[in-house]
Order: C-alpha cells, then structure tokens, then sequence
C-alpha cells in the first residue's frame, strides 16, 4: 500500500495531516472530496462521446451535496469517480487531498471500505439473507466473526430492521431493500455515503423515510454524503449545497437556498418548474399573453428569497383590485421562499409601473399574462 | 437370469453418467467463470484467452457424440489403456460434456446483474471475491439447472457410448433387444431410462427451486 493510501485510509494520520495541513493554511478548509478539470470520454460505436467536461467542485467535510441533471446529463459518471467504479479520462480526484489516480487493486480495495455506496435498484444479493447482506464487506475485509456480528446487529438496528435478520431481499418492500443497502453501506463506517439515485424506485412516503434516515446518519455519524438525483424535491429534503449538471459540465452551484429561490440557468429552471406553484387550471386556459380588453386584469408572477413577503405593503402599492390566485411559502434549510400569483385589475397604473413597485418587495417579479 | 445384466446395465451406466458429470461439473464450472470473466468488460478481461477458449469450446460443442466418440479412440486408450468398457466411456462422455456444461453455466453466470458486481466492487470486494461471493451464489440455481439438464444429455449420450461396447442399459438395448429382437428387454430398458431421467430432472428442478430466493 503506498503512503498516501495509508494517509486517506488510517483515521489517526488522516487528522494528523489535516492538522498539519491547517496549520500551514490556515485560510484554507480543505475539501472532502475535490474534482480538478476532470472530464470522462467513452468510446461509442460513432467515435468519442464526452460524457463529463471541464468539472471543478469542492465537497466539504460533513455536509449532504447534491448533483441533479437531466439523465445523461453526466451523474452517475461523476459520482462514480469518486470511487473509481468509473475511471476518469481527464482530471483528478482528490479524496482528503490524495489524489486517487494511480490507486492499484489493493489501495481502491481499501479506499472502497472507506467509501460507502447505496443505488436506484438497491443491488442486494438476492442468494443471500439480510444479515448476509450486510455482513458481506465485513467478511470479505477478514474482520473476525464475533466483530461482525456486533456490527452488523448495529446497523440493523440503526436502519430499523432487527426482525428482518432472515428474510431474503425478494420478501423485503422497496424502502426495506434500501435500508439493508444503507446498513451494508455503512458497515465499514465510511467518511463518505455515495447515494446514485437512492430514492427513484421508491414512492413518496418511502422517499421521506429515507430521507429521514439519511438526514439523521449524516448527524449522528458525520458523515459526509453526496448523491444524485432527478428529483429536486429529494435536493429540496436534505441537501446542503447543490450543483446543477448539463451535458457533462456544471452550469450552477450554490447552496440550495439560494439555486432553488432564484434559479439562473435555464436547465435548473426546467428541473425546478414541477415544484413551481402552477396556475389554477381555469385561469390558465384564460390566460392571453397581450391585454385584449380594456378591463384584463394582469397577472404577476412574486418571488420572494429569505424573507417572508409583507403582505400589506404590497398590497396598498399596486393602487387597485388585488387578487391572490395562488401562494405559499416553504422552508427550505430555514430560510424562507415565498411565492405569489396575483391578477390586478383597476389599477391606474402601468403594467411597466406595477413590475417596478413589485420588484421592490419581491426579489423577482414577471408577467404571467393577462385575464379577461 | 437377464435381471442380473439389466441391474449391471443400470450399474454401468450410472457409473459412465456419474464419473462423467462430475468431472464435467468441477471443470465446466471453472471454464464458465473464465468464459464470463474475461470477456470484454469482465473483472479479469483477457480477450485473447476469451477467444481461444470459446473456439475451443464451439468445436468440441459441434462435433456429434457419436463422432468424437470414434475421433478419441486413440486418445481413449493413451488415457485409459482400452478402448472397451466403462471407464473408456468416460473419456468421451466428459469431453463432450464439459463444454456443454460450461455453456449453460456461462448462460446462468452472465444473466447475473451487473450492479451486484458493481455493488460488490463499491464494498471493497476483491476480484475473486466477486466471483466466490456474488457470481456463483447469485448463479446457483441456473447452474444447478444445467447441471441436471447435463446429467439427463449424458444419460442419452451413454446409450450411444453402449452401443459401441461401452457396456451399460444401451449396451443392453442394443445387443439383446435390437440384435435378437427382445422386446421385452427393449421396453424395460426404456421404462427404465425414462423413470431414471425423469427422477433426475425432478431432483434437480426441486433443488434448483429451494436455491432460487428471487
């Protein structure tokens, strides 16, 4: 095993270095993980195909990262460099500043037991009980029987499933498998919880608990967890920070309260239009994109990021009838995004005046159209 | 009189079966890892070894029984000594059936998902341990299948192997009941042939159930 293996590998000379590594920069928090110019390039049946281009990110120490894109978009090849199941054609990729390159069979084996996986189909052994499932990396790192079996019974008791210890995958439902991918993730107690897709096979209340699950491990064990999805809603649960991909290349990243308050590229704002607050129906199908009588009442698009909208003040500015079609506000890492459709009819003013008093208390406001 | 030769038939050619199948069980199993494995994107991708393998298994797999029965005469005897009787029946039998057997493993051994493998490499599984803890356990029930469908081909096979002085119930069939129109020995060597398959394929069908957890 080479030196810097063993750095990324042994807990105690992993501190040592961030240690020593603080002390000489102290300006500097080091990433987790770390992307450097990496690109990935497969060889189709019609030449090259470029599936990730150009990427730079940081993941930092203990906090839920999100990569969403629309399928193709690159995520699953990002998210598998980081574990070299997918080896990168360009770039590097640095795990507590180690760079993970040139790892033999021997170094990815151990930086794998360093590095836990869950997946979409969860992937468990379906000769092999739930136990077996979850004692499986145990048994292949030679870590003696009466040591595994205190840890397997802890995380099956951590993800909720003691009765289930004989039960084959086939008899278990769908957020039962991913409970046992979780445990079997976490049997090696990894600094870090790759999830690719975790909850898309999953309906809406099993997405919640393990969520729920995920959100608490990333607590309790301080565990630093990246996943990706199609599903803003699952970014919207429980991530941090996000970044968001297109065509192998990263064209937004922030934190999730600010790319999902006030997302800039077109890709976000198309992944993010389901969890928009729609027009009624009725409204929509009367809805014209130029006033064509005189008394069309406009309908405006609010947006408010960080601050609930006082509703008052708002109101008295446009100088006419007031009505709320549609509206909410949801809490998004504690910060508040308020969003408002209002048609306003009778107003003395312009359509342009109306846009430039709305803007002044909302951070975004647009024409929607107009009703009759 | 003729029950004692039927029950040596019987004898004989659970002999030429048994010996035959196992040996093409502990060769074929191992053949069909190699098959899968070093195919292009397999765990130990070797194309060459790939290619050479499969051809060698494509020719064994095309020659008839009967044929390569005669072809290994010489092969027979350099192994065996003789050319006559039981154990130079096996000689054929297991080289015809191990590429059979291998082919049907390899089958039951590529249908395992791949996203256990990948699973299995994101846990810290070693190569071989891919192959020892997710290939076969995950194949089993497919490969116990094959197996019972090699046994059943061998069975057939070994009344061919009979019928050229191999000994056992073709033997049997062939000499006292063709040569010397004996129909009776015919029939009882055909309700016997047909109880022992169907006991076989019954036996593996049930075993290859109880190993099948999906």
């Amino acid at each position: 095993m080479s030196a810097s293996a063993q750095r990324v590998l042994a807990p105690g000379g992993d501190a040592l270095h961030a240690a020593v590594q603080a002390e000489l920069h102290p300006q500097k928090q080091h990433a987790h993980v770390r992307f450097i110019n990496l690109g990935k390039v497969y060889e189709g049946p019609q030449g090259q195909v470029p599936a990730l281009q150009g990427i730079d990110l940081d993941i930092q120490r203990g906090e839920v990262f999100g990569i969403i894109g629309r399928s193709g978009a690159g995520k699953s090849s990002l998210i598998r460099t980081i574990n070299r199941l997918e080896k990168p054609s360009t770039g590097r990729v640095l795990i507590d500043q180690v760079d993970i390159g040139d790892f033999n069979e021997d170094t990815l084996v151990a930086l794998r037991r360093r590095i836990g996986m869950i997946f979409q189909h969860f992937n468990l052994m379906s000769a092999k009980t739930v136990w077996q499932n979850v004692e499986l990396p145990l048994k292949v790192a030679g870590v003696p029987k009466e040591q595994r079996q205190r840890k397997v019974a802890e995380l099956l008791e951590l993800v909720g499933l003691e009765g289930k210890h004989k039960a084959y995958p086939a008899q278990l439902s769908g957020g039962q498998k991913q409970r046992v991918g979780i445990a079997r993730a976490l049997v090696h107690d990894p600094a870090i919880l790759l999830c690719d897709e975790a909850t898309s096979a999953l309906d809406p209340e099993t997405t919640q608990s393990i969520l729920g699950l995920l959100r608490e491990i990333n607590q309790r064990l301080s565990l630093t967890i990246i996943l990706i999805t199609h599903e803003m809603a699952v970014i919207r649960e429980i991530c941090d920070r996000v970044v968001v991909l297109e065509k192998g290349e990263v064209v937004e990243q922030g934190p999730v309260w600010q790319v999902f308050g006030n997302p800039q590229h077109e890709v976000s704002k198309t992944l993010l239009a389901p969890l928009q607050h729609a027009l009624p129906e009725d409204v929509q199908a009367r809805l014209q994109s130029h006033p064509s009588e005189y008394h069309a009442s406009v309908v405006l698009d609010l947006q408010f990021t960080g601050s609930e909208p006082d509703l008052s003040a708002l109101f008295s500015v446009f100088g006419g009838q007031v009505s709320l079609l549609h509206g909410g506000v949801e809490r998004i890492q504690g910060r508040a995004l308020g969003h408002l459709l209002l048609a306003i009819s009778h107003s003395p003013l312009s359509v342009e005046e109306l846009l430039i008093r709305a803007r002044k208390h909302a951070q975004q406001a647009e024409v929607v159209g107009y009703v009759a | 009189m003729w029950l004692d030769r039927l029950w040596q038939g019987v004898i004989d050619t659970f002999l030429m079966v048994g010996v035959s199948s196992l040996i093409a069980l502990m060769l074929g199993i191992p053949l069909a890892v190699i098959l899968v494995t070093s195919g292009k994107g397999g765990i130990f991708e070797a194309p060459t070894i790939n290619k050479v393998l499969g051809a060698f298994v494509n020719i064994f797999r095309s020659v008839p029984f009967l044929i390569l029965m005669v072809a290994l005469i010489p092969f027979t005897r350099l192994i065996v000594g003789t050319t006559y009787g039981v154990w130079a029946a096996v000689v054929p039998l297991t080289i015809a059936a191990t590429p059979f057997f291998a082919r049907i493993a390899e089958v039951s051994l590529r249908e395992v998902d791949h996203g256990l493998i990948e699973a299995a490499q994101a846990m810290g599984c070693r190569r071989w341990h891919i192959v020892w803890h997710v290939l076969l356990p995950e194949a089993l029930p497919g490969i116990v299948g094959g197996f019972t469908i090699t046994i059943v081909t061998m069975i057939n096979s070994s009344a061919m192997a009979g019928a050229i002085g191999a000994g056992g119930l073709g033997d049997i069939a062939y000499r006292y009941g063709y040569q010397r129109f004996d129909t009776q020995v015919m029939l009882t060597v055909i309700v016997l042939l047909v109880v022992l398959v169907a006991a076989i394929q019954l036996g593996g069908d049930r075993l290859a159930l109880r190993l099948n957890k999906r």
